[in-house]
């Protein structure tokens, strides 16, 4: 349908878009490589020189390290599986004959607009505090000593503010899909005897697939980078209970101030990154008929 | 999915779908609550509810503390800014990605993505490097560089998405006509495509606003918005409860109102057009 000309100018419009992101990908990657190679520490800034893999090796074998990868599945995986099922319950029940429906999906949207660290320090502060916290006075209330929730639990509660922050996004997108559902199909099941449960099961859930694969494909987007909520709360402690991949990058970057290492793990985090990202892309591009 | 049902099932599920969505809201409505309350009033044990000391002094004490509106034009100028200039280059991208595919089409739409995955983190040191080097650290429009690069591939899909709802039929009797393909865009394209590109601009606008990696890793004073404002108030000052609940309340407000008023596109454009 479209001629030579058309086709041309087309790539043509498409080339800033690739030629910006490709540079904005691989000039700090390549220097990320760079760097990972290197002996580069700001603390002892004369001592330079190539290390090879001395850089991966420490990264690889620092106790923190499997505790990191451990912790970095348990964020994007725990936080998926709350808002996902959450977010499906939350759905079906607003979108039950109820009043208010417009005022209450304002309400429940909310969390999404509030920025991570905002987020974070409130619940930090005025709910998990062990003194002053809503939370300690609710236990108090109730005759029982104030929860550490940031130092007993410290990786739960990380979890559980991110799942804050994410399920408004998962409910409201589940709530789209479930309000496209033709009602006359679930008014036969309903006749033909089908139990709640079972119309859920084979009628409601199919439908949801696609919606369900659009809040897991973006939501680990930005689960795979969070770092403002453990920045604020537990700053990847006590000790590296709560040290995601992330995290650790910036405690060697920052901290330990060392750059060869914490680029070597940027190196391992991009890696990790793309094995997650293909297997995603993979599921994903079945499903999202681009 | 609208049934009949009874008054009284209709007020049951209202009870309970409003007491769970009163439960998501809480903790935004309790900071604004402690935000009015006095210092003192803020840590009560138990919490102070209607019987509580109420003022307006904190925000006061805030402003006058900081600078705020120097952190609220920051993030004005960065979000809006970052995402104008990202709709910009992605227009043309999305438009010929839409109705001139090509083969690799959707590789190059999955590759851009998937540039989102790489953890901001493991390229700080470059990052920061190269925005000294180049002069653009702590200034607006490196800022707006970067925010729009990072936001650059959403911008991209999100448009995508909405271009291929537009048929292309209409753009070839356009062509047929002996429209050009500057006039093709400007006519027949831009009218049909407003709103996804309005509910696009919200959704980068808000993303932008949020944003609180790079806007704090890159700016030290004269670009910091109001991500770096909070960062700055909830370290030193942890203990005054009133202030720190204020302070959060004025950072998250413009935004809040902005989301309240466009939910409904928002929503649609989050899905990236993959659920109606």
């Amino acid at each position: 349908m479209s001629t030579q000309s058309t086709r041309a100018a087309a790539r043509l419009m498409v080339a800033p878009s690739v030629i910006l992101l490709f540079i904005w990908m691989i000039v700090p990657l390549a220097m990320t490589i760079y760097f990972s190679f290197r002996l580069y520490r700001l603390l002892s800034p004369d001592r330079t020189g190539w290390v090879g893999f001395n850089n991966y090796a420490w990264f690889l074998n620092s106790p923190d390290f499997w505790v990191a990868i451990v912790n970095t599945l348990l964020l994007v995986g725990g936080v998926l599986i709350i808002t996902v099922v959450l977010g499906i319950l939350i759905a079906i029940l607003i979108d039950q004959p109820i009043w208010g429906q417009g005022p209450l999906r304002i309400l429940v949207i909310s969390p999404f607009f509030v920025m991570p660290p905002v987020a974070a320090s409130i619940w930090e502060n005025l709910f998990m505090h062990p003194q002053n916290g809503l939370l300690a006075a609710a236990s108090r209330g109730l005759g029982y000593e104030p929860i550490l929730y940031l130092e007993s639990y410290p990786m739960a509660s990380v979890i559980f503010i991110t799942a804050w922050e994410w399920l408004p996004f998962a409910t409201l997108i589940l709530l789209t899909a479930l309000q496209s559902m033709s009602s006359e199909q679930m008014e036969a099941a309903e006749m033909d005897g089908a139990s709640a449960l079972s119309r859920f099961r084979y009628l409601v859930l199919p439908h949801l697939s696609r919606a369900i694969t659009v809040v897991i494909l973006i939501q680990t987007i930005f689960l795979l980078g969070i770092f403002g909520e453990i920045f604020t709360t537990t700053q990847g402690g006590p000790g590296n209970a709560s040290t995601t991949l992330p995290y650790m990058i910036y405690k060697q970057a920052l901290i330990a101030k060392d750059i060869g290492r914490a680029a070597a793990g940027g190196i391992i985090a991009v890696i990790l990154a793309n094995i997650v990202a293909v297997f995603l892309m993979r599921a994903i591009g079945k499903h999202l008929d681009a | 999915m609208a049934r009949t049902v009874t008054t009284n099932q209709k007020i049951t599920y209202t009870f309970f779908a409003w007491a769970v969505g009163l439960i998501i809201f809480f903790p935004v409505l309790w900071t604004i609550l402690t935000s009015l309350k006095t210092e003192a009033s803020a840590v009560a044990s138990p919490p102070e509810f209607l019987g509580a000391d109420w003022t307006l002094q904190n925000y006061a004490d805030v402003w006058q503390r900081s600078d705020y509106p120097r952190f609220f034009w920051n993030s004005v100028i960065i979000s809006i800014g970052s995402t104008l200039l990202g709709l910009a280059i992605a227009i043309p991208a999305a438009w010929s990605m839409a109705f001139v595919p090509g083969k690799r089409t959707k590789d190059l739409l999955m590759w851009m993505l998937s540039t989102k995955m790489m953890p901001a983190v493991g390229v700080l040191i470059p990052m920061y490097l190269l925005f000294q080097k180049t002069g653009l650290f702590d200034t607006r429009i490196g800022l707006i560089l970067a925010l729009m690069l990072m936001n650059l591939p959403i911008i991209v899909w999100m448009l995508y998405t909405y271009f291929k709802e537009i048929p292309g039929e209409i753009l070839e009797a356009a062509r047929m006509d002996g429209a050009s393909l500057k006039n093709e865009i400007l006519y027949v394209l831009t009218p049909m495509a407003i709103p996804g590109i309005a509910s696009t601009m919200l959704l980068n606008i808000i993303l932008a606003w949020n944003e609180a990696f790079w806007t704090i890793t890159l700016t030290t004073v004269d670009a910091a918005p109001l991500s770096a404002f909070i960062a700055s108030f909830s370290a030193p000052q942890g203990l005054f409860y009133a202030k720190l609940s204020a302070a959060s309340t004025m950072a998250i407000a413009p935004i809040l109102i902005v989301g309240w008023f466009s939910q409904k596109q928002l929503v649609r454009g989050l899905t990236f057009g993959a659920v109606k």
